[in-house]
């Protein structure tokens, strides 16, 4: 698994629930270092393991911990990088959704060893899709809801969405776009100051 | 302006349009953004912008000259950013001139000072997926600087924990001071052997670092070689080796040992067309002859029996013993001249 994943759950967990709890899950772990590093690799199994012992440490579901870890990708403020490369992405909602198919490619540009899950975008029309997620990463799917989520605010858009399951070895989100400018969202300036690293 | 013109905003919303005398007559959506006070339609162009490149270019008519060049040009007045452009003559524009531009290499900069937005740019333009790439990379790039930094911290820190003497593989002064203080407070005997090797500074000074490099790998070598698994040895200065004899040793073995040591220290030392002549002198304790043993003291005694060796013509090994000091005291060359800090 690549560090930047692990990283990014471990500073959800640290920045939503302090380092003492982040502390608790190390020792859980039996981890020999106490910061992942984002640019290298662990085991994957790790990466499960970890998600487990937080579900478990805060009496949640595994799925609704990863959804958080993505909504936290997107709109803490601590952590600007993901939401402004995202946004890269469309100008308005609607391209930005029709921008994830490349999403895998964007982030390769950027950490040329990153691989995520291979993610289509099925257009049904009557502003219904299903985003389909598939790879390695099970569970990715519900990082997905988080982020799509987080993302539709911060472009002011309004949509229902739905983790409906596997099917064919992919992960199925349901979205509905209900309004594409439902509130102001939030600003996108191309020029803000440069991203900085988690 | 015509329908040419609303294609033109959409395809390239950085263009502007001349009419046949060099007035502005139509601006593109973006380049209008960059000067949301100014009415530019009207304007000399030339008095607008500024051309680089070429220069000296003052009419419309030189400016004709150079369609389907590149242009280098910035604004005259305000922020002075610069621009690329290109002119088409079209000839169906009645003498006018279409002129595209851009932000060239520029564009970082212009985004944050124009505040513009992806809606800015034409759907086709890379320039989004250019702003895109140097920010990730400028993220990543971050990311690895910041693990560099950490390994690099680490490195030394591990630098500095270390218990080995990189030169000759023996332990190190650190290492030793652990292993002292585990043998003192451990309760068993042990026997603590200073040795302070003679000659070495002529090799080091004659026949250069390399050959006292070598010596000084020769020597650990023999070290190891004459002392058992459970005892330690370590370098713990330029020529100065400590060795901790672990379980009961009596000044009888202790002796024999010490005399091997000698002997086989003697022994010269090739190196490439050298030879290599050195001797070693000794200071030898018992954790016997203490109470409590102290390893500070015992460390200094010990100091002070080597110290007695070199007095006594080097070459040889001393033990310990309260007399030295007495010795000492009654005129004997005052050992504490010793300009280094072996006992500590």
């Amino acid at each position: 698994m690549h560090g930047l994943i692990n990283r990014a759950i471990q500073c959800f967990y640290r920045d939503t629930y302090g380092a003492l709890a982040w502390g608790e899950v190390v020792r859980q772990l039996d981890l020999d270092f106490s910061d992942f590093e984002p640019m290298l690799h662990y085991d994957s199994a790790l990466t499960h393991r970890m998600v487990d012992e937080m579900a478990a440490a805060l009496g949640k579901e595994r799925e609704a911990v990863l959804e958080d870890v993505g909504t936290y990708l997107i709109s803490n403020p601590e952590v600007e990088a993901p939401r402004r490369l995202l946004r890269f992405g469309g100008v308005t909602f609607l391209d930005f959704l029709h921008s994830l198919d490349d999403l895998p490619d964007r982030a390769r540009l950027a950490v040329e060893d990153l691989e995520l899950p291979l993610l289509e975008l099925r257009d049904h029309g009557a502003n219904q899709f299903s985003l389909l997620c598939s790879g390695d990463l099970m569970g990715f799917g519900h990082v997905l809801v988080g982020v799509l989520r987080a993302m539709a605010d911060d472009y002011g858009a309004l949509v229902f969405l739905e983790h409906t399951g596997v099917f064919h070895g992919a992960e199925v989100i349901e979205i509905t776009l209900i309004e594409a400018a439902f509130a102001e969202g939030r600003s996108f300036e191309l020029g803000v100051a440069r991203a900085e690293g988690q | 302006m015509g329908p040419n013109c609303d294609m033109l905003d959409m395809f390239c919303p950085m263009h502007l349009t001349l009419d046949r005398a060099g007035h502005i007559a139509h601006v593109g959506p973006t380049l209008a953004k960059l000067r949301p006070d100014q009415v530019l339609v009207g304007q000399r162009f030339l008095e607008v912008f500024e051309l680089r490149r070429p220069r000296s270019v003052e009419a419309m008519a030189d400016l004709m000259a150079h369609a389907g060049t590149k242009l280098n040009l910035r604004f005259r007045d305000g922020q002075q950013t610069g621009l690329v452009g290109v002119l088409v003559a079209p000839p169906d524009f009645g003498g006018g001139a279409v002129i595209n531009l851009s932000f060239g290499i520029s564009v970082v900069d212009a985004v944050g000072d124009y505040a513009l937005t992806g809606a800015d740019f034409a759907a086709t333009d890379l320039t989004i997926e250019m702003l895109y790439l140097v920010e990730a990379k400028s993220a990543a790039m971050e990311a690895s600087r910041k693990l560099n930094l950490r390994l690099q911290g680490a490195k030394i820190a591990a630098e500095e924990q270390a218990f080995t003497d990189t030169l000759t593989g023996l332990k190190n002064r650190r290492a030793m001071d652990h292993v002292l203080s585990r043998a003192a407070s451990g309760g068993g005997r042990f026997a603590l052997v200073h040795l302070d090797l003679d000659f070495f500074k002529a090799v080091n000074d004659t026949k250069g670092h390399a050959a006292g490099d070598h010596v000084l790998q020769e020597v650990a070598r023999i070290l190891v070689e004459e002392t058992r698994t459970e005892d330690t040895v370590a370098r713990v200065g330029g020529d100065e080796f400590v060795l901790l004899m672990s379980g009961r040793m009596n000044r009888k073995r202790l002796a024999r040992i010490s005399e091997r040591l000698v002997e086989r220290l003697e022994k010269p030392i090739v190196f490439g067309e050298d030879t290599c002549q050195i001797s070693a002198s000794i200071g030898i304790v018992l954790s016997e002859d203490y109470a409590e043993p102290d390893i500070a003291q015992m460390q200094d005694d010990a100091d002070f029996a080597l110290y007695a060796s070199k007095h006594r013509g080097r070459a040889c090994h001393t033990f310990y013993d309260l007399s030295l000091r007495n010795a000492a005291f009654a005129g004997a060359a005052p050992p504490s001249s010793r300009g280094d800090n072996t006992t500590n």
